[in-house]
């Protein structure tokens, strides 16, 4: 990379002040250069092409199981507690199997009985196909090309919600007013978020790019299974290739790329 | 012709300080939404789009309905809209205002809306509302006073302006067009997913825009030497009558396609609005009303008799335009999140500041409005009763 984000936010300060801004805005953009996080580039970086997760729910037992998964993730990404529904951030939580795959529902009313009963674990999909990606009017939520992540840029958000009533899945919250004084214990390590603007899960990319699998996925313990979908040999596609496996709302097009394995061993 | 809208009568500027009250309120209730953020409103997680951004649907509408009394004057040369072809331009000015301030209020980041033109996205459809709203309301700004200081004159308006005029007929649908086409591209809303969507914006919005001209012009008559003409009055009549019989059509296809198909996700929300689900029934009575307003005014549209008297149809165009509004300004949007992508039920209210802003920002629209009428009837005035030629 010839260029980082300090440097650009730099060149981007005096060059608006110079009254060219806009223009070299664009020309960054693109140029591809301004897909934050990329800056580093650590040799023990995870590599793939089009992430992905299946979610094992055979593996899911006790309520500890799930709470291990969303503590970890909501801790690291300092996603606050707001403490009312209507303004609740989640990035990583559970539903039922009904609310889950709200159009199977309407097709087998007569699946086992603790299956029915049983939370499901839904996130951001990552959709190979994102409306959230479509919808923005600023590229602030952009499909990373390297790997598919559908990643978010909350410094450029202008919090207009399109990508919320975009997203058939329901994955994206925004924030109704200051998170910092929901945050009860803050990682300094990854960026707090501000007012007016939305957030998401974004496949841990910060831990990705250490060489490290996301969070819930190494809090599941074998839970959930992370991997390539481009490589045939990767864990998820192992996965994949031997069970039964479903998606979320898979008519809407969207290809997404968290996958429920229901039948589990 | 600016310096007309600085001499009135008291009536006049107890009307703008009336407004000006309103929009300071608005603007307090602003400043706290700016502070604290959008938690301030009754939208949430589930609903995440309200009040603000029904009032920015609805007034599109308004604005685009501005064509239906250019189109007949200046296509088809029909006369009697001579007088009050300035009228409909000059409502589509601060309709389109107050659609741009509906977009600004409800953004989280109100500072960065610059953004949407420092990195555009081709993809999204908000980038073409943005280009055709601008567009619009350059075009109206143009032809309206342009038209307007020739008429000052007295001197027939410059050739080039029917370029300009043609190209603003033509713009008028797109603008409703492209919002319809923030909705009904979004997959899983199924409310909004119909490719009916953009004709019900259209024609409901030719009916309640046309309505809204009609008690401007009766308000005009009676508050100025200004009269619009009572053939106008009638004309408009008819094109409101035709749109919200078109209107009520559209809306017994979607019924139908919804309810005979019997697949739930496409009744949820209708389900929703008019008998409530699972228990939730905040707008029911609303929708309600919306319906019998728009029933009473069908019975005072269609019967002619009844339309030719101009205080039935004071009270015609009321009903078309509260019931429309309630309708497309709150109904439509709120309804389209409900039930949630987990088939859940959190329903909307809008609060106290929230619909402070509302109404600050309806304000703002009248204000313009009413400085723009009183110029346009100003130089009426100065000009006498003589033939329009724009």
């Amino acid at each position: 990379m010839g260029i980082n984000r300090r440097d650009f936010l730099k060149i981007a300060g005096i060059s608006t002040l110079a009254g060219i801004g806009g223009a070299a805005g664009l020309t960054l953009a693109k140029s591809g250069l301004l897909e934050a996080s990329q800056y580093i580039d650590d040799p023990k970086g995870l590599k793939g092409k089009r992430w992905a997760i299946a979610i094992d729910i055979s593996k899911f037992k006790t309520p500890e199981d799930y709470k291990r998964v969303m503590d970890v993730c909501h801790s690291i990404h300092n996603v606050p507690e707001i403490g009312n529904t209507k303004e609740e951030i989640k990035w990583i939580w559970t539903e039922s199997y009904e609310s889950t795959f709200a159009s199977q529902e309407y097709a087998n009313p007569y699946i086992k009985d603790n299956l029915k009963k049983k939370p499901f674990i839904v996130m951001c999909n990552h959709c190979d196909n994102p409306p959230c990606v479509r919808v923005c009017p600023t590229q602030a939520t952009y499909k990373r090309k390297s790997d598919g992540i559908v990643m978010m840029d909350m410094h450029r958000c202008i919090g207009c919600r399109f990508c919320m009533a975009g997203c058939p899945y329901g994955a994206r919250s925004f924030n109704w007013r200051d998170p910092r004084p929901f945050i009860k214990k803050s990682n300094p390590e990854f960026p707090m978020r501000m007012k007016g603007v939305v957030e998401k899960c974004t496949l841990c990319y910060e831990r990705l790019a250490i060489g490290l699998k996301p969070a819930c996925v190494e809090a599941s313990s074998g839970g959930m299974i992370f991997g390539d979908l481009n490589d045939p040999n990767s864990d998820v596609r192992r996965v994949l290739s031997s069970h039964y496996s479903i998606r979320r709302k898979p008519e809407l097009g969207t290809s997404p790329c968290v996958f429920y394995i229901l039948g589990g061993q | 012709m600016l310096e007309t809208a600085f001499k009135g009568s008291r009536t006049y500027w107890a009307w703008i300080l009336f407004l000006l009250t309103v929009i300071a309120i608005g603007l307090f209730f602003y400043l706290r939404q700016f502070t604290v953020g959008l938690g301030v409103t009754g939208m949430s997680r589930d609903v995440s789009w309200g009040f603000y951004i029904s009032q920015f649907t609805f007034l599109v509408g308004i604005a685009a309905s501005g064509v239906m009394v250019v189109l007949p004057y200046y296509l088809h040369n029909y006369k009697a809209f001579g007088k009050i072809t300035i009228l409909g331009e000059f409502l589509a000015i601060p309709a389109v205002i107050m659609c741009m301030l509906f977009i600004f209020v409800d953004l989280g980041q109100p500072l960065r809306v610059l953004n949407v033109i420092l990195h555009p996205s081709i993809n999204s459809v908000m980038f073409y509302d943005m280009i055709v709203l601008s567009g619009y309301l350059l075009l109206n700004i143009l032809v309206g006073w342009t038209a307007l200081s020739s008429e000052r004159k007295g001197v027939a308006p410059p050739k080039w302006l029917k370029f300009f005029v043609i190209l603003s007929i033509i713009w008028a649908p797109s603008i409703h067009t492209v919002t319809a086409f923030l909705y009904s591209g979004l997959p899983g809303k199924y409310f909004w997913m119909s490719a009916l969507l953009a004709a019900q914006f259209l024609t409901s919005a030719f009916a309640s825009g046309p309505a809204l001209l009609i008690l401007l012009a009766l308000i005009v008559r009676k508050f100025t030497k200004f009269d619009p003409g009572k053939e106008a009055i009638q004309a408009l009549s008819k094109i409101v009558t035709y749109f919200l019989l078109t209107s009520v059509f559209f809306l017994g296809l979607k019924l139908f396609t919804s309810f005979y198909s019997q697949i739930p996700s496409y009744a949820h929300s209708i389900v929703y609005l008019y008998a409530g689900l699972d228990g939730y029934n905040k707008l029911v009575p609303l929708m309600w009303i919306s319906n019998i307003l728009i029933v009473i005014a069908l019975v005072l549209l269609v019967i002619p008799q009844l339309r030719k008297n101009e205080a039935l149809l004071a009270i015609a165009s009321v009903c078309v335009f509260i019931g429309l509004w309630i309708d497309k300004g709150f109904g439509l949007i709120v309804g389209g999140f409900v039930p949630n992508s987990f088939k859940q039920i959190t329903e909307y209210w809008p609060t106290l500041p929230e619909t402070s802003i509302t109404l600050g920002v309806w304000a703002i629209g009248f204000l313009i409005l009413t400085i723009l009428y009183k110029v346009a009837v100003s130089v009426r005035e100065e000009v006498g009763d003589i033939d329009f030629h724009h």
